[in-house]
């Protein structure tokens, strides 16, 4: 065990994978020499050559587009985008092609081992371009995993299984944790399972769900909540797809009530998903509407970042708003 | 309907010869060398004293400025800054060559440009603060700066977005009939984009009447120009999309106000769009998010600190008895107080009051917004202290 923060635990990760597989190479803007601007790809270029990392030019479609070829070819490509805000450029070549090189060759072909890792998310002063959270419009187009991890132990082992996986990978990570959220993570070899959610803190009263940075959120309020007497169950569900809605359902069929926290605007948010599936499966379990704790419906703001995030006191505040149903 | 033959201009050959290096030789324009003399084969400038010292002027405002609030940003005044040191040249003496009609869409390494506008200091700090004095009402990162009354673009920090844009919007004001054209800024990295390569098509196939400013100041972040192209830098690409091009050298202010005056008669005369890549070097970080001294020695900035644009012009200025030294050196001091007193005031102002974080999503505020504006309104009144910045003015 040691001592990581979440860009270490990353950095970690990558060693570990590119020790073992030659086929592995880790490329995207600065990960090279500079080790990437938030230093998540630090000392590889060194340890294992340019050949197996390096720098790309500027152009996010051109990374990813270039990540597919290489996939599909039988390398392992581990491409990162800088921020999660600059993945559109890559839109087309991730949901028309990464994601369906499988489905339209017959199985022939896919872009299986490909891992694409973004920081993503608020909370930094970043303003529109370096805050958001994309990641309902990639689960909305069938064909891709998105993992996001909430600590440095679940960033090294989901990360791992990531890339070990043989369907493509949007790892998203948070960027407001990278070092602020630290915590021991194993030096050897381990793997966290994809599309399995994780029980947090196990609860009577209502279940909390999130995931990546907003899980301490959810852990905080809980913690208020608790001093009203109320019980939260907090679920990680680490996976958004393919997501594991049969923990969750089992987890609402014992408390009864259900809250979803996003920082990703409330409109076709992937909470809605989850709601949805919630009362299809949950139905008569229900003692109070699925609350939905999340951005507003406006592009993220820099001057009202505090009052756009749906922080403490609102998932608080909604936690006793659903128990008094 | 006209038969068409699209091997009209194609020459043929009987041996197979595979081009390897680049047929054509693109030079570099230089009119004043380092020491601020002007080469003997050049042109004798043509500009105005008046254009030439405030040219200067407005160099010398910027880097001050610059400098200013990289301190401000250190000591946590402001979030983030990105600094133009040693590219002033570039932004301020192209924007010189220029109407006042023109558009601007730049990268976000021209407040150069918005300075000759006439942008104020106190315009700048409002909008590094996101105060509510900011016309873009708060709601981007420092440096994204914006002014409708300056045909000045607002910045947005996704790269290269701005260059098929700027084909629109030139192609707009050619169709509304106005003397104008579009001036696009961005760097080398940014021509990386797949927007760089639709932009210049469109330009040149739609004839549109725009100048494309690339800064090439070798470095994107921390990848070196090396690492992001292996071509003859961005000057050839404007070659292959058939559109007409000169480099220059990017810290020769007379050579950027030369080639960007012709580069605006030739776009409006021809209607067609222009390449500029002016040759540079950033002297700062890629933003006070970064530290270069992990990518590259100080004994390579050090050499560029010697082509220091502005030290170039005030030279060429003096030897021609167009620069007041005195007055130079007193503007500058005037500058740094200026500068200081307006980053106080701005700090002092608040931010724009809730209701401003639904407005412009739309033309309206549809029905959703209201609700969610209303619901965190409550919220906000309930728990005040947890939301000090607008808590005070909720209505």
């Amino acid at each position: 065990m040691a001592k990581m923060n979440l860009l270490q635990a990353i950095n970690n990760a990558l060693i570990t994978v590119m020790t073992e597989d030659e086929r592995v190479m880790v490329f995207g803007e600065d990960v090279g020499h500079f080790g990437g601007v938030f230093r998540a790809t630090s000392h590889l270029q060194e340890k294992f050559g340019k050949g197996r990392c390096f720098n790309t030019p500027l152009t996010e479609q051109g990374i990813i587009g270039f990540a597919n070829g290489l996939a599909a070819q039988g390398s392992v490509p581990v491409a990162e985008i800088q921020f999660g805000d600059y993945i559109f450029p890559a839109f087309d070549q991730i949901v028309n092609e990464t994601a369906k090189f499988r489905y339209r060759s017959g199985g022939q072909f896919s872009c299986g081992t490909l891992t694409i890792r973004t920081p993503y998310g608020g909370g930094i002063s970043g303003g529109h371009y370096h805050s958001q959270s994309p990641e309902a419009f990639f689960a909305h187009c069938p064909g891709l995993r998105i993992v996001v991890p909430r600590n440095p132990y679940q960033a090294k082992g989901l990360l791992l299984a990531s890339i070990r996986d043989d369907n493509p990978v949007l790892f998203m990570e948070p960027k407001r944790l990278y070092r602020a959220s630290v915590c021991d993570v194993p030096e050897d070899d381990y793997e966290l399972p994809l599309g399995k959610a994780d029980i947090v803190q196990e609860g009577k009263d209502i279940t909390l769900v999130g995931w990546g940075a907003q899980i301490e959120i959810l852990q905080k309020a809980a913690e208020r909540a608790l001093e009203d007497g109320i019980n939260c169950e907090i679920i990680d569900l680490r996976s958004i797809a393919p997501w594991d809605a049969e923990t969750v359902a089992g987890s609402v069929m014992k408390t009864g009530r259900l809250l979803i926290n996003h920082e990703a605007p409330l409109t076709g948010g992937f909470a809605s998903e989850i709601a949805a599936t919630i009362q299809d499966k949950c139905f008569l379990y229900l003692e109070a509407p699925v609350a939905r704790v999340c951005g507003l419906d406006t592009p993220y703001p820099l001057s009202h970042e505090k009052e756009y995030m749906p922080d403490e006191l609102k998932t608080y505040e909604s936690i006793v708003k659903t128990m008094h149903y | 309907m006209q038969d068409r033959n699209h091997l009209a201009s194609v020459k043929t050959t009987h041996q197979v010869k595979i081009i390897e290096n680049g047929l054509i030789d693109i030079p570099m324009l230089q009119i004043l060398q380092p020491d601020g003399s002007l080469h003997a084969q050049a042109d004798t400038p043509d500009i105005a004293k008046e254009t030439a010292t405030r040219m200067l002027d407005v160099m010398q405002y910027i880097r001050i400025l610059d400098e200013r609030m990289v301190g401000a940003q250190r000591q946590g005044r402001i979030s983030f800054y990105l600094a133009s040191t040693g590219e002033e040249a570039a932004a301020v003496a192209s924007a010189a060559a220029l109407s006042e009609n023109d558009m601007i869409m730049s990268q976000y390494r021209e407040q150069g440009a918005l300075a000759w506008r006439g942008y104020r200091t106190e315009q700048f700090m409002n909008q590094m603060f996101s105060n509510e004095k900011d016309p873009n009402k708060g709601r981007q990162m420092p440096i994204h700066y914006g002014d409708k009354a300056l045909n000045f673009m607002t910045i947005s920090s996704p790269l290269g977005t701005q260059i098929p844009q700027a084909s629109g919007y030139a192609y707009g004001q050619k169709m509304a009939g106005k003397e104008a054209i579009t001036i696009c800024y961005f760097g080398e990295g940014a021509a990386s984009e797949g927007d760089f390569h639709a932009g210049l098509n469109m330009a040149a196939v739609l004839h549109c009447p725009v100048i494309f400013f690339c800064r090439n100041n070798g470095y994107a972040i921390s990848t070196p120009a090396e690492e992001q192209f292996a071509g003859d830098g961005i000057a050839s690409r404007g070659i292959g999309y058939g559109v007409k091009t000169i480099r220059v050298d990017g810290n020769d202010p007379l050579a950027i106000y030369a080639a960007t005056r012709r580069a605006r008669e030739i776009a409006l005369s021809d209607s067609c769009p222009v390449l500029i890549e002016a040759m540079t070097y950033r002297l700062a970080a890629h933003s006070t998010s970064d530290d270069p001294s992990g990518y590259r020695s100080k004994n390579e900035e050090e050499k560029w600190r010697l082509k220091d644009p502005i030290l170039r012009l005030s030279k060429w200025l003096e030897n021609k008895g167009w620069l007041d030294i005195d007055a130079f050196e007193k503007q500058k001091s005037q500058t740094r107080e200026q500068v200081l007193a307006a980053l106080k005031e701005a700090e002092k102002v608040p931010v724009n009051p809730i209701d401003d974080l639904v407005t412009d999503v739309l033309d309206h505020v549809p029905w959703h917004l209201k609700d969610q504006l209303q619901s965190l309104k409550q919220h906000i009144a309930k728990y005040p202290d947890n939301y000090p910045k607008t808590a005070g003015r909720i209505k």
